[in-house]
């Protein structure tokens, strides 16, 4: 009887091992190779570096689901230009093979990276990057992106403004991409709803010479104002705006980005701002006071809203190659899979929409105390309309 | 356009126009006066915005940041023009431009290794934190009257030095023939150290001064710098007056322009430029 045992025990024990050596092999002779194309110099740099160590806290966090692969990192600095991207991004696809490409964080390379990108043997992975090209005209099965469409915290404003009574809105943004696209978000639901835009400003980029314009507004005195300016531009639109003193007497409203990382800057002169976004650091959802002190143990540092939206690429990744039980090799089969997620996410939990797009929650913030704090859900699981985009 | 809302664009101009004066006064000083071309002249203003928001973060004032920042930036100016600046007087405009852009650089990269690549901001201090009525609902900040006064004055302190005491006589005189300056027993060499570094001051200056009313943030310099050229060239080489009135007319110009065409604002200094030189090569107030 023992003898049996024995030899059962013994046969269990050579598939086991054999088994385990073959997805040993597996793994050792194919590691998950990531493409990292974000900016680690320039004006975008500390954006660059967030969304890595999102991407990467992610997957060291979760690297039980990725069934014994190695993952091999490929960093490439994009500087944020987009003259760079094409032959960044095929150096990946074709000299690494890279089998997930992440980024960009600015809209102008994510648009070479498309190009180039588009349709091919890889999954790419869009951790900020707004243009609503991306997941319009240009959409494709393998492109998503785990951030926001720069539509996304602008539609809900409008529908804000009037619930606050604001009827006569002054629209001032910067005359590009991101700029237009926000105005004109907002413009569709604060009109539709009966509202009217008194005037609409679109200076070249990246102007700050806002005085003019903050003198304009203060004449033409309208209900609100609502602007998308990110980075120094948001400084010192919202420092003007104070100091010609029209806080407090005129609302300033706008897309998140405009007190995004900028508050301490901003100082007392936010206070008061209300802005639409897909997130808040002070998000009251355990995921974030979770993923919030992790992020503070590994770097040192409490993560911004950069960091999450890599993040959320690293657990969409993770996710993935869990469901499909380590074999990435199909591609078609990645994309499927990738698809059906529901990402457990710092800000709520979120799906893609068919374009790839979050479908996701816009938070209403206002600037307390140095703070944006969430007022309410401004709109909740808002998918963008993917215009343009056939699949 | 109301009449009201026209002055109040008129005085958003020419404090915008000063503003720009006094960032131009110091490349007016070095390029216009000694001839030499300091492509680097952003980076200084650059400096200045960056030092004062380090000092006020370590010292806590206001006052004493911009003092230390400003003396900071003479001893800056001083070094630079004894390693660099002064192999190159005798060498064309060629070598200069070579140089001053590869500081640019330099000065770029210290400012990410040093103080990373956020954008910062400085409060106005306290004193000068208040607000005049202005009109129905907006108000004039104190600070940026305070800041605009500044500019005037350095503007008369400017001409008066160059146009009426021995020291500026030296200068034009020292651009004219130095040889001739030297031989007379002038010591050119630390005269020329000295104006180049006050030049570096006057870049930091605006820099420091305009601090609380902008935002700090990387590549800052490069952005000022054309408009300086402009300001510089629309007024005649080596005239501090006609950098005086040439910022005061693009400081004017590109606000109205802001209001009546924003999307075509950019360009239209560059316009005004070539129309003033189609009338007048040399610029304004060309000797």
């Amino acid at each position: 009887m023992s003898r049996i045992k024995s030899l059962a025990g013994a046969v269990l024990a050579t598939t086991l091992t054999a088994g385990l050596s073959t997805s040993v092999l597996a793994a050792a002779g194919d590691p998950v190779k990531i493409g990292i194309m974000l900016p680690f110099s320039g004006i975008y740099a500390q954006l660059g570096e967030a969304g890595r160590d999102g991407l990467k806290l992610a997957l060291k966090q979760q690297a039980e689901q990725l069934h014994g692969s190695e993952v091999e990192y490929i960093e490439l600095d994009t500087e944020a230009k987009p003259s760079r991207a094409p032959e960044l991004a095929s150096s990946l696809l074709n000299q690494h093979e890279a089998d997930f490409v992440i980024g960009p964080v600015h809209s102008g390379v994510a648009m070479g990276m498309i190009k180039m990108l588009r349709g091919k043997d890889t999954i790419m992975i869009i951790p900020n990057a707004g243009a609503a090209a991306a997941t319009g005209p240009l959409c494709a099965p393998n492109i998503f992106r785990t951030s926001f469409s720069s539509w996304q915290p602008s539609y809900p404003m409008g529908q804000v403004a009037l619930d606050k009574g604001y009827q006569k809105v002054y629209a001032i943004s910067w005359n590009y991409g991101m700029g237009r696209e926000s105005l004109d978000a907002f413009e569709e639901s604060f009109t539709a709803g009966g509202g009217e835009i008194v005037e609409k400003v679109l200076l070249p980029f990246p102007s700050t010479n806002f005085q003019p314009h903050i003198s304009d507004i203060a004449a033409t005195n309208p209900d609100a104002v609502f602007t998308f300016f990110a980075g120094g531009g948001a400084i010192k639109f919202v420092k003007d705006y104070d100091a010609m003193g029209l806080r407090g007497k005129i609302p300033l409203l706008g897309s998140g980005f405009l007190t995004e990382g900028t508050l301490q800057a901003q100082g007392d002169a936010a206070e008061g701002v209300m802005t639409g976004l897909h997130y808040a650091e002070q998000l009251d959802v355990p995921k974030n006071q979770e993923f919030r002190e992790a992020f503070n143990t590994e770097y040192g540092h409490y993560p911004d809203i950069y960091a999450v939206q890599g993040y959320d690429a690293g657990q969409a990744i993770a996710s993935t190659i869990n469901q499909l039980e380590g074999n990435i090799s199909d591609k078609q089969a990645v994309i499927n899979t990738m698809e059906k997620l529901t990402i457990d996410s710092p800000r709520g939990e979120f799906t893609f929409s068919k374009a790839h797009n979050p479908i996701q929650n816009i938070y209403l913030r206002e600037v307390k105390d140095g703070v944006n704090v969430v007022q309410s859900v401004a709109a909740e699981a808002l998918e963008d309309p993917a215009r343009g985009c056939k699949l | 356009m109301s009449t009201e809302l026209f002055f109040v664009q008129l005085i958003n101009g020419i404090q915008y126009g000063l503003l720009l004066f006094l960032i131009a006064s110091g490349l007016t000083l070095v390029f216009g006066v000694m001839g030499i071309l300091n492509l680097a002249h952003g980076s200084m203003y650059m400096v200045g915005a960056y030092l004062v928001w380090y000092f006020v973060a370590v010292t806590g004032s206001f006052t004493v940041a911009a003092m230390l920042s400003a003396v900071v930036a003479l001893g800056l100016g001083i070094l630079i023009e004894r390693l660099l600046i002064q192999r190159l007087y005798n060498r064309n405009h060629l070598d200069q431009v070579l140089l001053t852009i590869g500081m640019i650089f330099v000065f770029n990269s210290l400012q990410s290794i040093l103080w990373g690549n956020d954008p910062y901001g400085v409060a106005v201090p306290d004193a000068l934190s208040g607000a005049v009525p202005f009109t129905d609902n907006s108000s004039y900040p104190i600070y940026r009257i305070f800041a605009a006064l500044i500019c005037i004055a350095i503007a008369v302190a400017l001409y008066f030095v160059v146009s009426k005491t021995r020291l500026g006589m030296l200068i034009r005189a020292g651009e004219s023939n130095r040889e001739m300056v030297e031989a007379l027993g002038v010591n050119i060499k630390s005269l020329y150290t000295i104006v180049f570094a006050i030049g570096v001051m006057l870049a930091a200056v605006s820099g420091i001064i305009a601090a609380p009313m902008r935002s700090i943030v990387p590549g800052m310099g490069e952005s000022v710098l054309i408009t300086c050229f402009v300001v510089v060239v629309i007024g005649g080489m080596g005239s501090i007056k006609g950098a005086f009135v040439g910022a005061l007319l693009v400081g004017i110009i590109s606000t109205f322009a802001a209001v009546l065409m924003p999307t075509m604002s950019n360009m239209i200094i560059y316009i005004f430029m070539i129309l003033v030189l189609l009338v007048k090569p040399q610029g304004l107030f060309a000797k």
